[in-house]
């Protein structure tokens, strides 16, 4: 399974990509092959306030909806709209087009929570 | 995943995980729930074939000179009206017209007949035709003996020399790649195809010829999620979500599997009078008319502005694009081409009451 080694993780299985004071946010590889095909995607609105550990946005398959958490606290900057169209690049490719959101970061102190690529590697057994 | 040590597995158990099958609890059974992906499995089988293990189902065999007389009492349809070698889809009721289960009989001699039961019902189904039985025949429980593979789509036809010989809903002893098994014409796709019962034995060679010789189709092994999905998109019901011992036949929509004429079946009396009084809710099919997310199990039923009733199962249609599913509603509103919302996370989406089936043929 595919853990980029620029990125940081949650046990929920989200990505984060940190930009300055902005955190590109989706699901890892593991989680969309855990999903399987992905068919619907809810993003949270831009200007929302989201708190990090809570669901924000769903993502769902064939089989289930699966809830999809804030890494980290902030307000939703911008919102992957092709996803409406296309959910499926949450499978061909969950670590660049399948991005889901972005969040201006109000808390840094939070990323130390977040888990390296060798924690997150070791969280899934890979 | 707790309680994966108490599901029973499949004589096919191996070779799911060595073609890399995702495996899931399914009616107490460890079983395949997608092996390339849902969308695929769903297009083999619709456009080319698919193969399914079906060794989870439970296979009766009902024999002696009264066995005709007790599966009649016993099931809503009428097991006299078929010939040997036919089968039949019926149901099986309790004294409040709730459905027990849904099942297919297959008659192999003249008071000889073959049962296909829902993996999660095989204990209670047994139990309650051994206690309600009126009349003494043998009732053997041959699920532990028996592998079950469901061969489905337009090119299932060109795999066996019997083809031609072996019509829509009928069955016979067959020799399949050295195998002796029942080979039936059925199965839970709305594709042509063939459901194989052989010993458990010979489950696994039949799985890899059946997959060798496919090859030159593109047949792909194919899990519960696209079963799931090709038997929504033909509006066929699943026991435990669409039907169940608090759902009849008539509320369900499945009349015409309730033989009337015949004078005594367990059920009988409450379903005369629902048919003929009507009943206060139907199982509908419905299709999204705009985007939104696939309708689920539970979610709330919306009609001029209030709840009318519960999908009971829903699901993205992979050949439609669009999501689809089923539940019941107040029968007033029940209306085909009525418009009504289907409500997820707080939020309603439109969606229409659609005919049954909801895939027409030809789309």
């Amino acid at each position: 399974m595919n853990v980029p080694k620029n990125l940081k993780y949650t046990k929920s299985h989200e990505w984060v990509r940190i930009d300055g004071r902005i955190a590109v946010v989706g699901i890892t590889d593991h989680a969309q092959d855990e999903l399987t095909d992905v068919v619907y995607v809810e993003v949270p609105a831009v200007g929302a306030h989201v708190e990090a550990g809570k669901e924000c946005a769903v993502v769902e398959s064939v089989k289930a909806a699966t809830d999809v958490y804030a890494p980290v606290s902030g307000d939703v900057a911008t919102v992957n709209e092709e996803l409406a169209s296309a959910p499926e690049l949450l499978n061909q490719d969950p670590y660049g087009k399948g991005w889901m959101f972005t969040i201006t970061i109000s808390d840094p102190g939070e990323l130390n929570e977040l888990l390296s690529p060798e924690d997150y590697a070791h969280h899934i057994g890979a | 995943m707790t309680g994966t040590e108490l599901l029973k597995r499949t004589p096919l158990y191996a070779a799911h995980l060595e073609w890399g099958a995702k495996m899931v609890p399914f009616g107490g059974w460890e079983m395949p729930v997608q092996y390339s992906g849902i969308l695929e499995e769903h297009a083999a089988v619709r456009e080319r074939v698919g193969l399914f293990d079906i060794s989870h189902m439970g296979e009766f065999l009902v024999a002696g000179p009264n066995a005709e007389r007790a599966l009649n009492d016993l099931f809503t349809n009428d097991v006299s009206g078929i010939a040997v070698g036919q089968a039949q889809y019926t149901l099986m009721c309790n004294d409040q017209g709730g459905i027990i289960d849904d099942l297919i009989v297959y008659r192999l001699e003249p008071s000889v007949y073959l049962l296909i039961v829902n993996a999660g019902n095989i204990e209670k189904d047994f139990v309650w035709m051994n206690t309600h039985a009126t009349v003494s025949a043998v009732i053997e429980n041959l699920s532990d003996r028996l592998a079950g593979l469901a061969l489905q789509g337009p090119a299932a036809s060109q795999f066996f020399d019997f083809s031609a010989a072996l019509p829509h809903f009928h069955i016979q002893r067959q020799e399949v790649f050295g195998k002796e098994c029942w080979a039936a014409r059925t199965g839970y796709t709305g594709e042509d195809g063939f459901e194989l019962f052989c010993e458990a034995t010979d489950g696994p060679h039949l799985w890899r010829m059946l997959l060798g010789w496919g090859e030159q189709f593109g047949i792909k092994p194919c899990g519960l999620g696209a079963r799931d999905t090709l038997r929504l998109e033909m509006c066929y019901p699943l026991h435990g979500n669409d039907i169940t011992e608090e759902t009849s036949p008539i509320e369900a929509g499945l009349t015409k599997f309730v033989a009337f004429d015949k004078k005594s079946f367990v059920g009988r009396d409450i379903l005369v009078e629902q048919k003929e009084r009507g009943v206060r809710r139907k199982l509908m099919a419905f299709k999204m008319t705009e985007k939104s997310p696939p309708p689920r199990p539970h979610y709330t039923i919306v009609a001029d502005g209030r709840k009318v009733g519960e999908v009971t199962s829903g699901t993205q249609s992979p050949t439609l694009g669009t999501g689809i599913g089923m539940g019941y509603v107040e029968a007033t509103e029940a209306k085909t081409g009525a418009a009504i919302e289907i409500e997820v996370r707080s939020r309603r989406f439109r969606a229409v009451i659609e005919k049954k089936p909801i895939l027409k043929r030809g789309q």
